[in-house]
């Protein structure tokens, strides 16, 4: 009988506390012993080091001098001819055109304006206290805004405004068609991915087939080949006599592609929504749109929010394939920038500032993806 | 309905069976309904898309069909692994193109994803240099456009010297505007005999290796391979060699005038593309491999030390086997990715597939029939790609009971 005595059941209990033991020998203890044990510990380890240490030495000096030291800020081309750095001044020229590529001079304020809306929307909606159902309204009507102010005309069909010049598309230029090629094909592309993710899932064969085939065969051609098929297709596609913008069939090309790669992290989130919630809600009676629209969906697009932010990013990286049809983004306007006459010669300069300005987006984009994956799930943080 | 006459359960059952009868409530008919008026939808936008072509296609003096395919071409290819001359045909300016892409896309794949594992491994090391360095570099590489790293590369190389001043970072490479020149190779008569004994040698390595390793299991000692599989792949191979002639004559690029002879040219078009998707490519294996790693839980690592074995055995016979199972899905799309990145190729003017179909294009008018062969190709090969990882993923998945 074990439970009867309790204090015989203890074994051997120390009768005094021992002493505490030494540091074990070799363990650095002071912050400088600390450092160098980190950086040249082992032999291994400090060959690594020094390796680095040598790549960063050699490679420090001519690329600090190209960036700052040796480069040119103001003048013309020949002072930069004449430097040994980068010519900055050739991209502080040719900055607002990078901007709004090739709007016109007098109409500029528009697109100045339609970035300040953009900024202020992500601004707000980037903060978790704004994240009510008014921003997705406030987002509806600053995108029509921004298109309206953008074109002149009220979008979809054209309605002139009063007072406002109409702007082709293809005046359009700059970061600002990156802009709203990522923004509208984002916007339009997330109701249809969720969609075609609902019906890869659905048990209705045809409308399962049809998502499938849509899903896998845009996945599996290149995006250039479906920028071909909007410029050279779908032209033949239209009855004769109508024509659609090239801008916006660039931009039905982008939407058609996002979509189906949102369908695919969608689809990730709803297969891990544990089938207790499907069941749950058909036992309550809910019918289909319902059970999705209230229970499966919140959970499966609030736990694949980080995903959809990947996706965004490699979206937006993507946005810089319309240099092959021709269209004026943020990456196209700066290389027709590098065809000035004055300014042959500066490529590396131009390509390092539209890295640069891609690398601070994408960048900023995947750490807030960080922040909101400990935000989203409190019970995780640690 | 009279209640009265009739149980309570049987007036539920009445209800029930009603409402079974509203057509339109009833999931199934429902479904049916919708799926028809779906196919119905899909058949007059294809049926209308495919009217409207026929028609501006004729309206251009088009008939739809690749016979074009057969026509001379009449242009000119920059470079080429098949003979291709302009006056041959479409078809096989397609088929050069085809090439080109399968070329960059085997040789890419096979750099980057050894590139990847090295900065994976190298991320994860506890040497923060090193960690913090190549932490930077997946940072820059991962955030960028592809084309513009691709066009930024391709103006590097054209920025560098012309062959007389060529740069040459190790004894043998030539660094100009003309590319990059690589000792190569060239080979006599005797390589047959010499492929076949390398051939043979891994086989008896094979072989041994099974020898070794029922001896382990038998009697619990370890033989180390390396000697036994090193005399077999190298030494038949140099016994072949020493029987028959020395198969392989090295060429080492020389200047000569203006340019080089010998050696091997990679040009500053497939250099540049070449270059431009191993790093980029690279970068997203490593983040792959890191996490992969990542996933393999610590008590692994401490098993594995208290029976003894040394690190490097732990991470080949433990770790690496577990962490594959979380690697190959995504490494998989990453190969896709890969293949599919290949067409920006056209952007810095390397001949690839879509750069050959767009001239195609551009020459005779059959943009629906260029696109639909080279969407096809690469729908292909995505998907043969991905059957194929899927196998591989099959074999390495764990094997539950």
């Amino acid at each position: 009988m074990t439970t009867a005595t309790p204090a015989n059941s203890v074994a051997y209990v120390a009768p005094e506390t021992l002493p505490s033991l030494p540091p074990p020998a070799g363990i650095a203890t002071t912050f400088w012993g600390r450092q160098f044990q980190t950086y040249f510990g082992t032999r291994g380890n400090a060959i690594i080091s020094i390796l680095c240490i040598l790549l960063v030495l050699w490679l420090a000096p001519p690329l600090l001098n190209w960036l700052f030291f040796g480069a040119v800020w103001t003048g013309n081309a020949a002072a930069c001819r004449a430097a040994s750095g980068a010519c900055w001044a050739f991209i502080i020229e040719k900055f607002w055109f990078s901007i709004f590529g090739l709007y016109p001079y007098e109409l500029r304020w528009r697109p100045a304006v339609v970035l300040a809306i953009f900024a202020v929307m992500v601004a707000i909606t980037v903060q978790s206290r704004f994240w009510r159902g008014e921003i997705f309204y406030a987002w509806l009507v600053a995108l029509l805004v921004m298109w309206t102010l953008q074109g002149g005309t009220i979008p979809p069909f054209g309605i002139p405004v009063p007072g406002l010049d109409p702007v082709p598309t293809r005046l359009w230029g700059g970061i600002l068609i990156t802009i709203f090629l990522a923004v509208f094909g984002l916007a339009v592309a997330y109701p249809i991915g969720v969609l075609l993710a609902l019906g890869r899932r659905s048990k209705l064969p045809i409308v399962k087939a049809v998502c499938i085939v849509w899903i896998e065969f845009i996945r599996g051609i290149p995006l250039i080949s479906l920028l071909f098929i909007a410029t050279f297709i779908i032209p033949l596609f239209m009855a004769p006599g109508f024509d659609l913008d090239r801008f916006l069939r660039a931009q039905i090309a982008f939407i058609l592609f996002a979509a189906a790669y949102l369908a695919e992290v969608f689809r990730g989130g709803l297969q891990a929504i544990p089938k207790g919630q499907y069941e749950a809600a058909d036992a309550v009676g809910l019918n289909y749109a319902a059970k999705m629209r209230l229970v499966v969906l919140p959970q499966a697009l609030k736990i694949t929010i980080p995903a959809q932010v990947n996706t965004f990013i490699g979206l937006f990286k993507d946005t810089t394939l319309v240099v092959i049809i021709g269209i004026f983004d943020f990456f196209t306007t700066l290389r027709a920038a590098l065809g000035d006459s004055n300014w042959l010669g500066f490529s590396v300069e131009a390509y390092v500032y539209a890295a640069a300005v891609y690398f601070v987006l994408c960048y900023g984009m995947s750490k807030y993806s960080q922040w909101l994956e400990v935000h989203l799930n409190p019970e995780r943080r640690r | 309905m009279e209640v009265g006459t009739m149980s309570v359960s049987e007036a539920n059952q009445e209800r029930i069976t009603q409402s079974k009868t509203v057509w339109y409530n009833d999931a199934q008919t429902r479904g049916l309904v919708f799926q028809a008026m779906l196919l119905v939808l899909v058949v007059v936008i294809g049926f209308t898309a495919y009217q409207n072509m026929i028609a501006n296609m004729a309206a251009r003096g088009l008939l739809f069909g690749f016979d074009y395919l057969g026509r001379g071409a009449g242009f000119e290819i920059g470079e080429s692994l098949i003979p291709y001359t302009a006056t041959d045909t479409y078809g096989r300016a397609l088929l050069v193109g085809l090439i080109n892409t399968i070329r960059v896309a085997i040789i890419g794949i096979v750099l980057s994803t050894i590139l990847g594992v090295f900065l994976g491994i190298a991320r994860l090391s506890k040497n923060p240099l090193l960690s913090g360095l190549v932490g930077g570099y997946i940072e820059v590489i991962r955030n960028t456009p592809l084309v513009l790293q691709l066009v930024f590369w391709y103006s590097i190389i054209n920025a560098f010297p012309r062959p007389r001043e060529a740069i040459s970072p190790f004894p043998g490479f030539f660094l100009s505007n003309r590319g990059l020149k690589i000792p190569w190779i060239e080979w006599n008569d005797a390589l047959w005999p010499v492929v076949w004994a390398f051939v043979a040698g891994i086989v008896a390595t094979i072989i041994a290796a099974r020898a070794y390793k029922r001896k382990q299991d038998e009697t619990g000692k370890i033989t180390p391979l390396w000697p036994t599989a090193l005399g077999l792949i190298l030494g038949l191979p140099a016994l072949a060699a020493i029987a028959m002639g020395w198969p392989i004559v090295p060429t080492i690029p020389v200047l000569a005038g203006f340019n080089f002879e010998g050696g091997a040219t990679l040009t500053p078009e497939f250099f540049a593309l070449l270059l431009g998707l191993t790093l980029y490519t690279a970068a997203f294996t490593a983040e792959i491999v890191r996490a992969g790693i990542l996933s393999v839980s610590k008590g692994q690592w401490e098993a594995g030390r208290s029976l003894g074995l040394t690190d490097g055995r732990i991470m080949r016979l433990i770790v690496l086997p577990q962490a594959l199972r979380v690697i190959i899905p995504p490494l998989t799309s990453t190969f896709l990715n890969f293949t599919k990145n290949t067409s920006l190729a056209t952007v810095i003017g390397y001949p690839d597939l879509v750069h050959v179909s767009n001239t195609t294009m551009n020459q005779t008018g059959r943009a629906v029939e260029a696109i639909l062969i080279f969407a096809s190709i690469y729908l292909t090969l995505s998907l043969l790609t991905s059957a194929f990882m899927n196998w591989y993923n099959a074999r390495v998945a764990l094997r539950e009971r």
